[in-house]
């Protein structure tokens, strides 16, 4: 299980010696686990742990028209980031309205921003987005001489203080969620996060990644694997790029109509002309949570059956928090009240319910 | 920990312990429930369920995953652990003992015979 093919984070040696069982994923080789799933997706809800999230990809648009070329990229308006370190959560849509990937912008100056996407998007959004760019005055660069490390609980901001001196400590903790600052030179620190719980993400530079993350292993924040980090954003009602969309559906049926902005006219970013006329016809699918009122675990791709007409799990699994299973399913627009999933040879009863299950470390739905 | 001398195995990870009484317990291996990781949820046959060596009779979900359990020899299902309904993890903590998963009667000794030794799965799996 451990000797798999893949690019390697500057800190798969660290998770090798910490005994991690590892995995591909996206072209990656990351740890799954480091001992118990159950026990480290508690480790982060109750106290504090530490993700390699290396394979993630910075891309950093400079130029003096960066700005511009956002407003049509994204389907979210980057307009409504102008302080610098504020950042914004959308998706890069294709003309038809379909999504390329999430992903989350970092404004700097009208003239820095940096996208992180997705580890599994990385060479086909690069090209989308070098295509994109021909008619404007920018830059694209693809960051991989940077590293990215999280940190999340509800002790997560105390325990990573020990990684910084006292004055960027004081800029650190005047960071409101969503916020970045770049404390040093290719050195970022932002209050955002995959697990539905308070604490940073931190892009810094390669050469840094293991003394961080020795220390953060040192100040009592235990290491997570990309299981716990699942469970984890399933939770937190977050979507997961290739389970939950993809480029055969738009942000309208995959529950992020809030990051899609229309209310600028003049913006006429990729993709909107198909989603005008989606939404003019009626949006017929949607995302919703379902909680599982049987034994058993939903999982992804299982097929649902409510009042309104078949739907599917695009992702499921069991949710620690709860001690019961949880997913997200792709539904008709009408769906509502329970419905049935087809596990196997039986029929299980779920529950449609709205999302996020969990957020900060507490139940959201009875 | 090492594989209790006691029972035959397959490859596939599940071991068989003859009782004695004419009954056999079928469970999986504490190397299979290590790399599983923690179990959520075990789907396990009904009781005079008919089953032929290999059959994908029970399931296992982890966390992360449902994995099939397969018989490791042809036989009639003669008793489930009903305790797995409420307490999967059992596998995790006694997987050789506790953690077993349903009896089989009606096996035939060369059956049982022509599976692994405790030596020989232990060289299957490193």
């Amino acid at each position: 299980m451990s000797q798999e093919i893949g690019e390697k984070t500057p800190l798969f040696d660290e998770h090798v010696a910490a005994g991690a069982q590892m995995v591909n994923f996206a072209g990656w080789q990351m740890p799954v686990r480091y001992s118990s799933l159950m026990e480290e997706h508690h480790q982060v809800r109750r106290d504090a742990g530490a993700f390699d999230v290396s394979h993630m990809c910075s891309v950093d648009i400079t130029g003096p028209d960066a700005r511009a070329f956002l407003r049509v990229l994204l389907a979210c308006d980057i307009d409504r980031v102008s302080t610098a370190g504020k950042a914004i959560y959308g998706c890069m849509l294709n003309a038809d309205g379909k999504v390329i990937d999430d992903l989350i912008t970092y404004f700097f100056s009208d003239d820095f921003f940096r996208c992180v996407v997705n580890a599994g998007c990385r060479e086909k959004d690069l090209s989308w987005i070098r295509s994109q760019a021909a008619s404007f005055h920018v830059d694209i660069r693809e960051r991989t001489d940077l590293a990215m490390i999280a940190v999340q609980g509800p002790s997560a901001r105390d325990k990573a203080a020990v990684l910084w001196t006292e004055d960027e400590q004081q800029t650190i903790a005047e960071l409101k969620r969503f916020n970045a600052q770049c404390i040093r030179p290719d050195y970022m620190v932002a209050r955002t996060g995959y697990t539905g719980e308070d604490g940073y993400e931190i892009v810094l530079p390669a050469t840094e990644a293991v003394d961080t993350w020795r220390a953060l292993i040192g100040a009592g924040v235990q290491p997570i694997g990309l299981g716990a980090r699942d469970t984890l954003r399933l939770e937190a009602g977050m979507n997961l790029y290739g389970n939950d969309m993809d480029e055969s559906v738009g942000p309208l049926e995959s529950g992020l109509s809030w990051t899609v902005h229309c209310k600028n006219t003049e913006r006429q970013f990729i993709g909107r002309t198909a989603l005008e006329a989606q939404k003019k016809a009626g949006v017929s699918q949607k995302l919703v949570g379902l909680l599982l009122l049987d034994k058993g675990v939903l999982r992804h791709d299982y097929p649902v059956s409510t009042n309104a007409g078949d739907g599917i799990i695009t992702s499921g699994g069991f949710a620690p928090t709860l001690e019961q299973s949880i997913a997200l399913a792709r539904v008709p627009a009408d769906a509502e009240g329970t419905c049935t999933v087809s596990v196997r040879k039986r029929s299980l009863n779920a529950r449609i319910v709205p999302y996020p299950f969990v957020r900060d470390g507490k139940a959201c739905n009875d | 920990m090492s594989n209790p001398t006691d029972r035959r195995y397959v490859s596939s990870h599940e071991w068989i312990k003859d009782n004695g009484d004419g009954t056999f317990s079928v469970g999986i291996s504490d190397h299979a429930q290590s790399e599983l990781g923690d179990l959520v949820f075990v789907e396990i046959p009904e009781v005079g369920t008919e089953v032929s060596k290999g059959d994908a009779i029970a399931v296992v979900e982890s966390v992360k995953a449902a994995s099939d359990i397969y018989a490791p020899v042809a036989g009639t299902v003669c008793a489930a652990n009903e305790e797995l309904h409420d307490n999967p993890e059992l596998i995790n903590s006694s997987a050789f003992a506790d953690g077993w998963m349903f009896k089989l009667e009606g096996v035939t000794a060369i059956d049982l015979e022509a599976l692994l030794d405790a030596a020989a799965y232990d060289a299957t799996i490193g």
